[in-house]
């Protein structure tokens, strides 16, 4: 159990077997197997990843970088191997070029705090995206805020999808552009390259808000061009606590430190510190070391997979969903984000006539199916689209058609039950 | 497993469907408050017609899921036509019925039905559970089995009170 199935060189996966490596799938909510729709929100982990965890913490835990005994060599050795797992899988060879952090909100925040407030000020811009995350919207209104820099935001077209008609003036005299690769809400799949070629044109960097992206279609920071890319393990098979900020090595070498203490410094004296090299310098503190080594086993269980694999599965999949939604439901139901899936993740949104999306996830619970219901930390968005929250059942690599049937069929008992 | 059912109560569902006394009124002389869940955007305008200590008048408007919105319709019905002190003993008492622990919920018919002894956070509940008849609004009790939802419930409420202190204030 130790190895998840092998994609043999095939598009399709063979979700029985990877189902039986999460072993949270096998409980039963109220009665019922559990239909776990939210990964979107945070995924489940396959026992490879919960086995190293526990195995770091029963064999070879010690603080890492500060011991010469054993256990804490090979604690170390075993952290700045996962960060090193980590950079591979998102198309970098240097490890220095990944600094752990907690999550993608504290990478970005880390580029606002750190690179954007020694570099921005009065008269300049950042150009932010109207379905943003709020992770990806309320640092840079902060530094707005506290900089007088410029937030310009880049509207949501009427078919969900990026607006990039005013990209160019938008850009005119920006310093940043801070983009999702995937919406969390509309799935929708913004294609990074044009909008970095763009933004370098202008002379801007780019800023790229790869959480939603990373667990579901592969990320190449070479290929996308990309200056700063955010990222979190949670959603994508890995533990929570550990989330990664990639940014090329000389844009690290150039930014200040973030937070200050152990761990970050070269030297310290009594007239100031040193700090320490890149990554280190923005790492202060214990790192969650546990959780990166972890990470990077979820990292093996992805590659062995292979996300091409998981991309077409899952496009299977949102594909099935959407059809059996509108057979059943026609247009009862609105969908929120692109039809096409080829332009889209397996998030869907969706209204169901005037039920509240509350009382539709309350229904869904009875049924054991788990989908979120609110405004997803996107509320620009939720105001763009004139609703104030939506259903959102999102789809990953361990789950099948029973998944989205479950999940019809529970629709079915909300009509029922609300029956208006 | 608690009950849907207990949840939404016939009487619910049918003030989620056709809610009482939805409007608005000239403000002034109308007072105009407003109550907003942040966490799932759900909102509430109430309009409260305050005079001699009476509320003469209430509309409601916003937008929620069901049980806010039950939650906001039943509780225009209850206030209207009575007295300021009445409608902050029925907000007082709303609050008991949704500081019940679960526990205490079953078996338990009616506003006599808790003892709320050893509740956690029960207070002085059973006291404001006991003066004040809450009719109708005793269907809105199994919230309390899903947690979650106790803020769906009691945003009108607080909403009220907000409403009647600033109208108090002038
Ligand atoms: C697109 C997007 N960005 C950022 C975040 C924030 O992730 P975290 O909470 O792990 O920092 C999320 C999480 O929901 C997200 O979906």
């Amino acid at each position: 159990m130790s190895a998840p199935a092998p994609a043999a060189g095939t598009a399709s996966l063979d979700v029985e077997r990877i189902r039986r490596d999460f072993p949270i799938l096998a409980r039963e909510v109220h009665g019922r197997r559990l239909v776990y729709l939210d990964s979107a929100a945070s995924s489940q982990k396959p026992l490879p990843v919960i086995e190293a965890m526990e195995r770091c913490h029963r064999e070879y835990y010690a603080n890492v970088h500060r011991g010469v005994y054993t256990i804490a060599e090979e604690s170390t050795a075993a952290f700045e191997a996962a960060r090193l797992t980590v950079a591979r899988f998102v198309g970098s060879a240097d490890a220095r070029e990944i600094v752990c952090v907690r999550n993608a909100t504290e990478a970005i925040n880390l580029v606002a705090y750190s690179w954007a407030r020694a570099n921005l000020g009065p008269g300049d811009a950042v150009v932010v995206s109207e379905m943003e995350h709020h992770a990806n919207v309320v640092p840079w209104q902060m530094l707005a805020e506290e900089r007088g820099v410029e937030l310009r935001w880049l509207p949501v077209t009427d078919d969900h999808r990026l607006d990039t008609a005013g990209l160019e003036h938008a850009l005119d005299g920006a310093r940043l552009l801070a983009v999702t690769a995937m919406s969390n809400v509309l799935g929708t799949i913004n294609e990074i390259r044009p909008l970095a070629d763009a933004a370098h044109a202008a002379g801007a960097l780019i800023l790229v808000d790869a959480c939603q992206s990373a667990p579901h279609v592969p990320t190449d920071v070479t290929a996308w061009d990309a200056d700063f890319v955010a990222f979190s393990a949670h959603k994508m098979l890995g533990p929570t606590g550990i989330g990664a900020l990639w940014a090329r090595a000389e844009l690290l070498e150039a930014m200040p430190p973030f937070m200050g203490g152990g761990e970050m410094i070269r030297d310290v004296r009594l007239d100031g510190f040193t700090p320490n090299e890149v990554p280190w310098k923005f790492e202060a503190g214990t790192p969650a070391f546990v959780e990166a080594i972890g990470w990077a086993e979820a990292v093996r269980y992805l590659d062995t997979l292979g996300l091409t694999a998981v991309r077409a599965h899952e496009k299977a999949l949102t594909a099935y969903t959407l059809e059996a939604l509108e057979a059943r439901f026609g247009t009862k139901l609105t969908v929120y984000g692109p039809r096409d899936v080829e332009a889209r993740g397996s998030a869907i949104s969706f209204l169901f006539e005037d039920i509240h999306a509350h009382d539709i996830s309350q229904v869904l619970d009875q049924g054991a199916v788990c989908v979120r219901a609110g405004h997803h930390c996107a509320k620009p968005l939720m105001r763009r689209l004139g609703v104030p929250a939506t259903s959102r059942a999102s789809f990953y690599l361990y789950n099948d058609e029973a998944d989205a049937d479950a999940l019809v069929d529970a629709l079915a008992e909300a009509e029922r039950f609300f029956a208006l | 497993m608690p009950d849907l059912e207990d949840l939404y109560r016939e009487i619910i569902l049918d003030h989620y469907r056709a809610p009482r006394n939805r409007g608005e009124l000239p403000v002034p002389p109308a007072h105009r408050v407003e109550g907003f869940n942040p966490l799932c955007g759900d909102e509430v305008v109430l309009y409260l017609d305050i005079d001699d200590g009476t509320v003469r008048d209430v509309r409601i408007g916003g937008q929620g899921c069901s049980i806010s919105q039950a939650s906001t319709s039943m509780m225009s019905a209850a206030i209207k036509g009575r007295t300021v002190e009445e409608a902050r003993k029925l907000v007082r008492a709303f609050d008991a019925l949704m500081s019940i622990h679960e526990s205490h919920l079953d078996g338990a018919d009616g506003a006599d039905g808790a003892d709320g002894t050893d509740a956690p956070g029960a207070g002085s509940e059973p006291d404001a559970l006991t003066d004040t008849r809450l009719g109708d609004l005793m269907a809105l009790r199994g919230v309390v089995k899903f947690p979650v939802r106790i803020k769906c419930a009691t945003l009108s409420w607080h909403t009220l009170r907000q409403g009647l202190d600033e109208a108090a204030a002038g």
